[in-house]
């Protein structure tokens, strides 16, 4: 490891009740990489990510956060500065969209201009309209617009690790696929470290740098696509058939190069 | 005439202001109290099954308790507390109208504020709550940020319900000295007006009602985010409070309050005793409707100045003596006895109003029957009904010793019906009252008690300690002093039980000055 982690999991153990959710995984998440968790649910990858921000706590085993030991960082202070994507958006239904994306920089004391004038840079910056989209309540959003809403309230408070809990998951796959671009773009722009759950294999290949695979708490491999697809694991290689086998039937049933 | 323009409509309405306004202010500061209670309560034991358990299980005993009773306790129990801050801290409060009803309506708003609160926390989208952390909101942030906003339309709900049962039940504070639309319908019960307790019922309807409609339009303006709705139903509270009690802000408390009990005579003579000192040139209120156990001590304190009550009563309940002595003996005994509590006894009235046991004449003729001594061997085979205190006063066990009485079964019923009930054959006998109007109007009879074991009952007006030295309050009233015989009193009541306009209190009050008055 050439420099310090982002975000480092040494030996992290969590049980709810007795089933072990997170089985002794050692991780490194290195600055600015993008890195995403699959596995199948009830395989740990929520329950990895939300060790980082204690939103729970490990039973064992140290996770640092910017080489800091997270124990010793008030959890409150610590959810502050890493941007957190929900499931399925996790807006507050009685706030506005402004006042849902300002909500940590509010938290954090700053003062209502700077909040107002962040939220409209932010909004632009997830791609909704100012003057269509601010005011309105979540309900009135369409899922891809609620999901931007999301990326945009995680990123308020200007943090450098992003953790997101599959984002993109409950969208149409059009709407998907271009969220995923934009934020992948996002990523690049402003130097984010992101750790990104899914559970479809697709998504994974497409935006991350590399990728981790998560088995009944335990990481089953990690890589770039191109590592992965050299493993002999057999779970890991199931994994990859569905991107392989959709990509020959693409090419079978499109024409190369088509200009259409 | 008709019933649209029965002149008691306008008398009803000229009381309207303060029966109303009262009825507001002690429904909101019990509401307020209960909210303030309440909700924290909650907001604690949301998460905390067993605490909350146990919280929503007493809640709901209170609310099993019936509203009459729940109000009747908290005046002993005020009464026992304000003793105990007067012995220990040398302050102490009044344990008359507003205190205790506003804390026993309190007690009653609980449970539903309770359990919607539990209910709109416990009902929160657990995603939203993980969603408050992981933005980084501290418990207290998340708890008025995320929680209570958006438990709030299921709370609202919970303080609708809770509205509407202080205003429902406020009507029965009355008789513990808080004014309230209740008056309308103690009053109107006990005098046969009909015409009061329509007024009243509808007036507390439309009451509830409208808070209900306005709580609602709050609560659907919440739940949809419709800011224009839960301005306008707040609005629409504000304004109705606001409307209902500017007229009782600065109307003076002071002067002399007149207390009656619960009965048709207690209401003409508390309009009498008003209308004397009225003319004297002092300013006085009757409150009314006062249970018989709340009206002694509310004298003793102060709480209202003057009432008529009847000797043997103070002698069996306050005196707690159980041996009879003649009429003027027992007056001037009790008047020695009262002094020492700094209560004058002005003097009797002149009638007596004493139990006595009432059956048709026709058939107390037909079995030879004129004493309760003569009745003694029929009661086997007979019923007897009495009012709500009757069967349980020393009176009655004296009664049955004497004369050996063995009735086959006893009622308890309200007194106004009770004549009519011995007149229709459903009970045979009654324990009346002597002055009641109703013995003639009914063709009954008072069966005589020849070994004297109901003890006299003489009209006696009483002074609060305060105004003992109360010169011009005591010439006001000395013209009514043995000058009411029971003749008169008996037409008196019998004409405040009819149902038309000549039978409101206030006109019985005139009619019987008159008569007083007449050299």
């Amino acid at each position: 490891m050439p420099s310090r982690p982002m975000i480092g999991y040494t030996h992290v153990t969590k049980s709810f009740g007795p089933l072990r959710a997170v089985d002794a995984l050692s991780l490194d998440i290195a600055e600015g990489e993008f890195l995403a968790i699959v596995g199948r649910s009830g395989s740990g990858k929520t329950t990895l990510l939300r060790l980082a921000n204690r939103l729970i706590e490990a039973d064992g085993g140290s996770i640092t956060v910017e080489g800091e030991d997270v124990r010793n960082i008030d959890p409150v202070a610590l959810r502050r500065r890493i941007g957190y994507v929900f499931q399925s958006g996790g807006l507050f239904p009685h706030l506005s969209v402004a006042d849902n994306i300002g909500i940590t920089p509010k938290l954090l004391g700053a003062p209502a201009a700077e909040i107002a004038a962040r939220v409209d840079e932010l909004i632009e910056l997830v791609q909704l309209e100012r003057a269509a989209h601010r005011d309105r309540l979540p309900e009135a959003l369409s899922g891809g617009q609620r999901q931007r809403v999301g990326v945009a309230r995680a990123l308020a408070a200007r943090p450098r690790i992003v953790l997101m809990d599959e984002p993109f998951g409950a969208l149409d796959p059009l709407t998907r696929d271009a969220l995923g671009e934009d934020f992948r773009e996002l990523h690049r722009r402003l130097g984010l470290t992101t750790v990104m759950i899914t559970h479809d294999m697709t998504e994974a290949i497409l935006l991350a740098d590399r990728i981790a695979v998560m088995r009944s708490g335990k990481l089953l491999a990690q890589g770039t696509p191109a590592e992965l697809s050299d493993s002999s694991d057999a779970y890991v290689l199931e994994l990859l058939r569905t991107p392989r086998r959709q990509v020959e039937r693409l090419n079978a049933l499109l024409p190369q190069g088509g200009a259409a | 005439m008709s019933l649209f323009t029965d002149p008691r409509w306008g008398e009803a309405l000229s009381h309207l202001p303060d029966y109303l306004g009262n009825h507001v202010r002690v429904s909101l500061a019990a509401l307020a109290l209960g909210l303030i209670v309440s909700l924290p309560l909650a907001i604690v034991t949301r998460n905390r099954p067993a605490p909350r358990a146990i919280l929503l299980a007493l809640a709901s005993i209170v609310q099993t308790v019936p509203g009459l009773a729940l109000l009747a306790l908290f005046y002993p129990l005020l009464l026992a507390a304000a003793s105990v801050t007067f012995a220990w801290l040398g302050v102490s409060f009044s344990a008359f109208g507003f205190l205790p009803a506003m804390l026993a309506l309190a007690l009653y708003s609980m449970l539903p504020v309770l359990r919607n609160g539990i209910t709109g926390l416990n009902g929160i989208d657990p995603a939203l709550i993980e969603a408050a952390k992981g933005v980084g909101m501290t418990a207290r942030q998340s708890l008025v940020m995320v929680e209570l906003p958006l438990a709030l339309p299921v709370m609202m709900a919970g303080i609708r319900t809770a509205a509407v049962w202080v205003i429902g039940t406020a009507t029965l504070s009355t008789p513990i000295g808080q004014t309230s639309l209740g008056n309308y319908i103690f009053a109107g019960l006990q005098t046969q007006n009909w015409v009061f307790v329509l007024f009243g019922c509808l007036a507390s309807a439309l009451l509830a009602l409208a808070v209900d409609q306005l709580l609602g339009l709050i609560e659907s303006g919440l739940r949809q985010r419709h800011r224009l709705r839960t301005t306008l139903g707040a609005a629409g509270i504000a304004a109705l409070v606001a409307a209902t009690l500017v007229p009782t802000i600065g109307r003076s408390s002071s002067g002399y309050v007149v207390g009656a009990k619960t009965f048709a005579e207690q209401y003409v003579l508390s309009a009498l005793l008003r209308d004397r000192l009225q003319a004297a040139g002092l300013s006085a209120t009757a409150r009314s409707g006062l249970g018989s156990s709340v009206i002694f001590g509310a004298l003793k304190a102060g709480d209202i100045d003057l009432y008529v009550d009847y000797s043997g009563t103070l002698w069996a309940n306050q005196l707690h003596r159980t041996d009879i002595k003649p009429r003027a003996e027992l007056v001037a005994d009790l008047k020695t006895a009262l002094a020492k509590d700094n209560i004058t006894l002005l003097g009797e009235l002149g009638f007596e109003n004493a139990y006595a046991l009432v059956m048709p004449k026709k058939r107390a003729d037909a079995l030879g029957i004129h004493t309760i001594a003569d009745l003694a061997a029929h009661t086997s085979t007979m019923s007897i009904a009495g009012d709500y205190e009757f069967f349980s006063r020393p009176e009655w066990a004296a009664l049955q010793k004497a004369y050996g009485l063995q009735f086959s079964a006893q009622r308890q019923m309200q007194p106004d019906f009770m004549y009519a009930a011995a007149a229709s054959g459903e009970v045979d006998v009654i324990a009346g009252y002597t002055s009641d109007g109703l013995i003639a109007k009914y063709d009954l009879v008072a069966l005589d008690d020849p070994k004297q074991a109901i003890p006299p009952y003489d009209a006696i007006l009483l002074l609060a300690p305060k105004r003992a030295g109360d010169e011009r309050l005591k010439a006001a009233l000395s013209p009514l002093l043995g000058k009411i015989d029971i003749t008169t009193m008996r037409e008196a009541n019998l004409r405040a039980s009819g149902n038309d306009a000549n039978s409101s209190p206030d006109a019985v009050a005139k009619w019987l000055w008159e008569k007083v008055s007449r050299p």
